[in-house]
This record gives C-alpha cells, sequence and structure tokens, in this order.
C-alpha cells in the first residue's frame, strides 16, 4: 500500500514541482502576428477522446495538402482536465489543445491559450462559425479558442421498438409531455425493453439532456454573465419532476439511477430503449449495431424545440513557439473544405452556419434537421462551469440527485444557491 | 628525552590514525548513504517545501503567484466537502484498517508453518499485489458492474439477490464496501507477508517453553506470538493507517466519490481543487493540512505501540 501511495505523492510532486518551476520563470511565448505560416513545422495537438477522431480526420486532411504535420494526442475524457492542468504548470502545453466548450471560460481566463482575436477577426469567418462557441472562447472580450466541433443533444428513438409498441415511427414526440406519453408505451412491451434511459448519477449527461427541455419551456439555467444560477425555477422543477415520474413507474431503465456516464452509449446501443435524448453523434454508433434510430428534438414541457450546443472549442497552447504555423491549422480547420470534406462528409455538424446544408447533408434528412438545430441552442457560459456543474462532486450532481431520487424542492432551492456560491469562486 | 617524545608522539600517531579511520568510514557510509539522500531531497524535501510555500500564495497556472497568507488555510473551513470527507476518510481508516489488519493476521498464522502445500497458498493470498491498484480498480469496476460483469448474474442465479443492483453506487454502504473489499483482496497478501516475517522471527525454542510450562494455544498466541509481534504490528499498523488516510485511486475509479458524494475521500477533495477549481494555492494548504494530521497520527501510533513492547 505504501510504495503505491509513495508513487502517487511522487507523482504530484512531481506536477507541484513542474507548476512551481513554471510559476517562477519568466520568460513569455512568442509574440503572436497575424500571419499563417505553413513552413513545415511539426505541430503536437492534444483532444479528449470523445473528440478524438474528428481532430485526427482534420489533421490526416490538412497533413495531406500541407507542409505543416499535426500529430493528434488523445486522453480519457475524465482525465483530460488534469492533463492540460500539469501540463500549464510545467510550461509544456502543446501547440494546440482542444477543450470541451463547456470548460473552454476556465482556460481562457487562466491565460492557457494564446490570444488571437487579431488573427480571428482577420480570417472572414468569425461571423459565420458557431456564436455559442466562440462566445466560449472569448475572455475580457478577447478570443482565446474558435469552435472545433459540434456535438448535440437530440431525443434518439428506436423505430423497430416503436412500430412494435404500435406508435408511428415516422411521428416522434412534438412536446415533451408526448416524450413521457410514448416511453410509457414503449415499456409496456416489457421484457428487457424500457421506455426511456438516462445518466442520473451523471452532472454533465443531465445539463446535455435536460436544459435544452428547461430552455424549451422558457425557462434558464444561469444567467449571462456565468454566475448566478437560475435552476431554483418552475421549468426546472416540472421537466425534473417528468423524469422522475418515469424513473419512478419503472419508465426508466433502473440503471439510470446510478448511470455515471461510462455505459450510457451502451445502453442506447443494447436497443432495448425506446427513446432517450442523447448525444447526436451517437447516431451512427447507435446504427452501427444495426438498430434503425430515428432523430428528434428535445423540447420544452408542451413544445419548444431546443438543444445544447457541445463540442469542442481549439486554441493554440500559451506556451507554444509555433503560434504562426497552429494558426494555419486552425484556419484551415474552419474553411469550406474541411467543414465540407471532413465534417459533412463523415454525418458530422459543420462548425459553420453558414454550411449547414451542404452537398452531403442533403442525402439524409435527420442531419439537415440536426443542422437546422444550432440556431435554436444554447451553449452555458461560466468560468467554474467544470467544479460547478460537470465534476462528481460539484454541487449541480448533488441537486440532480435530490431532485430526481430525493426532496426535489429543498435540493432545487439549496442547489441554486451553493451553485452560485461556486459559480461566484474566484 | 627522544624515548618520552617518542613515547608521547606514538599515542598521537595512533589517535590521529583512529581519527582519519574513523573520518574515511564516515565518508564511506555517507557516500553510500547519498543516493538515497538525494533521492529523498530531491523528491521528498524539495517538493514538500515547494507544498508550503504554493500554500501560502494564490498560485496560478501560468501567471507569477501571489502572497494570499493565510486564505487558502482560512478557505479549508469554508470547504463544505472537507468537512464530508474529513469524517469519510476516518471512517473509512478506521474500519479498513481493523479488517485489513484481522484478515493479514489470520492469514499469516494460517500459512506460517512449513506443511505440504502451504507455498501455494503463501503465493495465492500474495498474487493480488502482482495487479496495479488501478487496474484492480478497473477490474472490480468491471466484475461488480450490472451492465457487463458477471457477478450480479452469478448471485441472481443463486437467488441471492434479485432485479438490478448496483454495488459501485446504488447506496454509500454498498460503495464503501465495495471499496473495501478489494483493497482487503489487493493488499491482505501484502501485509500477511510482512507479518509473517514477523512471526518467523519469533525463535521456535520459546514456543516450545511456553507448551512445556502447559500453555494452551490461546495462551501462547496472547503471552508469546502478539507480544513478540509488536514491531511489525506497528509497521503495518502504521502502512494501513496512512494508506487508508491518503486514499485515492479506489474511490476516484471504482465509485468517483459518489453516490451523492458520501465516498469522496480527503485526497480527492485536493484533486478537485488542483485539477477542476485550478486552484494549486488552496489544493496546497489541504495538503499541508493533512500531512499535519498523518503526523501527529502516525507520532501518537508508534508512541502507543512502543511504549507497550518496552
Amino acid at each position: 500500500m505504501i510504495s503505491r501511495k509513495v508513487q502517487a505523492a511522487a507523482a504530484f510532486s512531481a506536477v507541484l514541482l513542474a507548476a512551481a518551476l513554471g510559476g517562477c520563470s519568466k520568460d513569455t511565448p512568442a509574440a503572436s502576428s497575424a500571419a499563417a505560416v505553413d513552413d513545415g513545422a511539426q505541430l503536437t495537438l492534444w483532444t479528449r477522446a470523445a473528440t478524438e477522431a474528428v481532430s485526427k480526420s482534420y489533421a490526416e486532411a490538412y497533413n495531406k495538402t500541407h507542409k505543416n504535420q499535426v500529430t493528434v494526442t488523445a486522453y480519457p475524457n475524465e482525465e483530460y482536465p488534469a492533463k492540460l492542468a500539469s501540463a500549464a504548470g510545467a510550461k509544456s502545453l502543446p501547440d494546440l489543445f482542444g477543450s470541451d466548450v463547456v470548460f473552454a471560460a476556465q482556460y481562457a481566463s487562466q491565460g492557457l491559450w494564446q490570444d488571437v482575436t487579431d488573427r480571428f477577426a482577420a480570417s472572414g469567418v468569425k461571423d459565420k462559425v458557431s456564436p455559442a462557441h466562440v462566445r466560449a472562447g472569448t475572455w475580457d472580450g478577447r478570443n482565446y479558442a474558435v469552435p472545433h466541433t459540434i456535438d448535440m443533444s437530440v431525443m434518439l428513438y428506436n423505430k423497430d421498438l416503436y412500430a412494435k409498441a404500435g406508435l408511428d415511427p415516422e411521428k416522434p414526440p412534438t412536446t415533451l409531455k408526448e416524450f413521457a406519453e410514448q416511453a410509457r408505451k414503449v415499456n409496456k412491451l416489457g421484457g428487457d425493453v424500457h421506455g426511456t434511459y438516462f445518466g442520473g448519477n451523471c452532472g454533465g449527461c443531465v445539463e446535455f439532456t435536460f436544459w435544452p427541455s428547461v430552455w424549451g419551456s422558457g425557462g434558464n439555467v444561469i444567467d449571462d454573465a456565468g454566475t448566478t444560477a437560475k435552476i431554483d425555477s418552475k421549468e426546472m422543477a416540472d421537466v425534473f419532476a417528468l423524469y422522475r415520474s418515469l424513473y419512478d413507474d419503472g419508465t426508466a431503465a433502473p440503471a439510470s439511477k446510478d448511470e455515471a456516464g461510462p455505459t450510457w452509449l451502451g445502453a442506447l446501443q443494447s436497443g432495448k430503449i425506446g427513446i432517450a435524448p442523447g448525444p447526436s453523434v451517437w447516431l451512427g454508433l447507435i446504427e452501427e449495431k444495426g438498430i434503425k434510430m430515428g432523430v428528434a428534438p428535445i423540447t420544452g414541457l408542451d413544445g419548444g424545440d431546443s438543444t445544447f450546443v457541445g463540442g469542442d472549442a481549439m486554441g493554440i497552447g500559451a506556451t507554444s513557439t509555433k503560434s504562426a504555423q497552429a494558426w494555419d491549422f486552425l484556419n484551415w480547420t474552419m474553411s469550406e473544405e474541411a467543414q465540407v470534406e471532413v465534417i459533412a462528409k463523415n454525418k458530422g455538424v459543420p462548425i459553420r452556419t453558414d454550411l449547414a446544408s451542404n452537398k452531403y447533408s442533403s442525402a439524409d434528412p435527420r442531419i439537415v434537421m440536426i443542422n437546422s438545430l444550432a440556431a435554436k441552442g444554447k451553449t452555458p457560459y461560466a468560468k467554474n462551469f467544470n467544479a460547478s456543474f460537470n465534476d462528481p462532486q460539484s454541487p449541480w450532481l448533488q441537486t440532480v440527485r435530490g431532485a430526481l431520487f430525493g426532496d426535489a424542492a429543498t435540493a432545487l432551492s439549496q442547489g441554486n444557491t451553493a451553485i452560485t456560491k461556486s459559480l461566484q469562486q474566484s | 628525552m627522544s624515548t618520552v617524545l617518542e613515547r608521547t608522539k606514538a599515542p598521537a600517531r595512533e589517535r590521529a590514525r583512529t581519527v582519519g579511520r574513523r573520518r574515511r568510514k564516515g565518508l564511506v557510509g555517507a557516500l553510500y548513504a547519498a543516493p538515497t539522500a538525494v533521492m529523498v531531497g530531491l523528491f521528498f524535501v524539495v517538493p514538500l517545501l515547494l507544498v508550503v510555500w504554493m500554500s501560502l500564495h494564490r498560485w496560478p497556472l501560468l501567471a507569477p503567484p501571489t502572497l494570499n497568507v493565510p486564505d487558502n488555510y482560512t478557505k479549508i473551513g469554508d470547504n463544505q466537502l472537507v468537512g464530508s470527507a474529513v469524517w469519510f476518510t476516518v471512517k473509512y481508516t478506521v474500519l479498513l484498517t481493523v479488517l485489513l489488519f484481522g484478515l493479514a493476521l489470520g492469514l499469516a498464522l494460517l500459512v506460517q508453518r512449513r506443511r505440504r502445500g502451504v507455498g501455494f497458498f503463501r503465493t495465492a493470498f500474495f498474487l493480488p499485489m502482482a495487479v496495479g491498484f488501478a487496474s484492480a480498480s478497473l477490474l472490480f469496476l468491471g466484475l461488480l458492474s450490472d451492465e457487463i460483469g458477471p457477478i450480479n448474474g452469478f448471485l441472481r442465479w443463486l437467488g441471492v439477490v434479485d432485479g438490478y443492483i448496483s454495488w459501485t453506487s446504488g447506496s454509500g454502504t454498498s460503495a464503501l464496501s465495495s471499496a473495501m473489499l478489494l483493497v482487503l483482496w489487493r493488499f491482505a497478501g501484502f501485509n500477511m507477508l510482512i507479518l509473517l516475517t514477523g512471526l518467523q522471527a519469533i525463535p521456535l525454542e520459546i514456543y516450545e517453553a511456553a507448551r512445556i510450562d502447559g500453555a494452551g494455544r490461546w495462551q501462547i498466541f496472547r503471552r508469546v506470538t502478539l507480544p513478540l509481534l509488536r514491531p511489525t504490528i506497528a509497521l503495518v499498523l502504521t502502512m494501513m493507517t496512512t494508506g487508508s488516510l491518503l486514499a485515492f485511486d479506489q474511490f476516484w475509479i471504482l465509485t468517483r466519490g459518489g453516490p451523492d458524494n458520501t465516498t469522496t475521500s480527503l485526497v480527492m477533495v485536493i484533486y478537485r481543487e488542483a485539477f477542476i477549481k485550478l486552484d494549486l494555492g488552496s489544493a496546497a494548504a489541504i495538503s499541508v493540512a493533512l500531512l499535519v494530521a498523518l503526523v501527529v497520527v502516525n507520532v501518537v501510533q508508534l508512541g502507543v505501540l512502543r511504549r507497550r513492547s518496552s
């Protein structure tokens, strides 16, 4: 036991040592210049596992047509923020690194990315890319990161189970109440089949899938400045109450209560779930298992489509000395060529709003629907987002657990205070 | 005259030679200790001083630090998570130390004597130690999972459980029990080995003498084995309490500190401060406080055990 602890202590000490040395060091990265350079530089790019496939597709296509060569390294989602923090402390950040779009404000505020305001303004695409992502990478009016990928939350439903349950597979729910009715009908099939599924022990999963219903119902979650929680609202309480009733009557699979994220996709891929909100990028991953899926927008209680515009933002590492070359890559990823031939071709959602309908998307009406949702969706913005909402020890997860499985009213009112306090911590 | 001088010179030369020899011996000793001293200095003393220094500052990842003493320490009191984590960590340490010590000593007594097949059992008990702790945690996560693990299916087949059950996040008690089961499995053999060396260091003559004096098995265990095993017990208990107070991997991987923060250990709070909140100063302050607590616990523990043994 001791040897393991000593190892862990040594690792932590090394991080602290590196952080200290980094903190003491005085040199700063190369000053930014507006030009993008393609001179055969070797660029390192870090990304989280969830974005690995897209980042690698970008890099492969870029490497084929450019002298600069980008090498992608992916890290497990949960360990990624810690990896970035220790690299920053050691002043050894990669030339480029991506971040979950909701964490981007924190990294921007900590100065982990170089300021790209002038370059971005000169690129000519600033007004054509996902505004929520641009906002996420902005701190004190300066731009630090640009959109990298978009992943939106949608309702995914199993067409075969719908048909078996006597529902029309071409008529997905148009309100959240209808969603609950349809889930209950599918649940009546019995056996291993359940009406729906959600990540009841996962703060990030609940944000991503429940908040669009709150937004669609006219409510909000946090204020625009990202410093005050607004979860103590009727809309939030009603959305939680609906999901709670689905869990209580057994429509939601019992594992929903303990789902912390890792087996969420697996549950939907099993083909035993009628309808569930989830990431749009899972459409292909579920259909790979031979399940026919339908896609619909997430709605408010009585209608009103919305979505959580998630995904990743990417910027140039603050300690990189190859910022001009790194910008060349970033600028290229936002080009029409990259967005259509890399993203749209692989059934992804383009980060360019002007390319939502393109030659590939028109082949599948479901993709057109997903792409069109981006304009209706939101991305919450807060510097302390991770500590307040996504982390397993966050006050939000405690609130979720209370609202779904405990004393809902107390959980929401106490949670609102605790989350606001967490958001306002400097 | 000369003889007198020589007589006085001779012991002086002798003394100088002895001093020189001693010095050389000391130097050789220092040289032997140097690699360890350098390692300890570089990887323990320097980081330790740095942590203390960090705890006195607001320490951003890239910008220069600014002195903010004693903010990082006063903030510990406001952090609600620290309170529940301290309580949980102490509870876990007490429970685990008692169970792990009991199990390890039991196993050590079982395989103490050389008999046929005892080597097999010693190896079998020690074998889990060969699996990395993080890998072992992942192994248990998979085994205990209702979705992919075989255990629930087996228990359902036996009729012990019914329907869906989550061992790692169903309730605080089951989450703690799962983590403790993992630690017992992983570390019982290792602690057994240390206790076994202590047991084998007890001279057989003492046992024989006790038996001749008519002592029974229980009396021998209480009056001979336990007292002579005390230094080893002190070592094992110190390692167990230190390891438990610094628990991280098992909860990080198996329970993620849940459900509802019921299995959030103190080191997980330090991790959250450092890597989620990016507040290195605060993380360093909690680390220093934990270190002080650890030193106090170890001093008290060793003091008590040593006093008794003397």
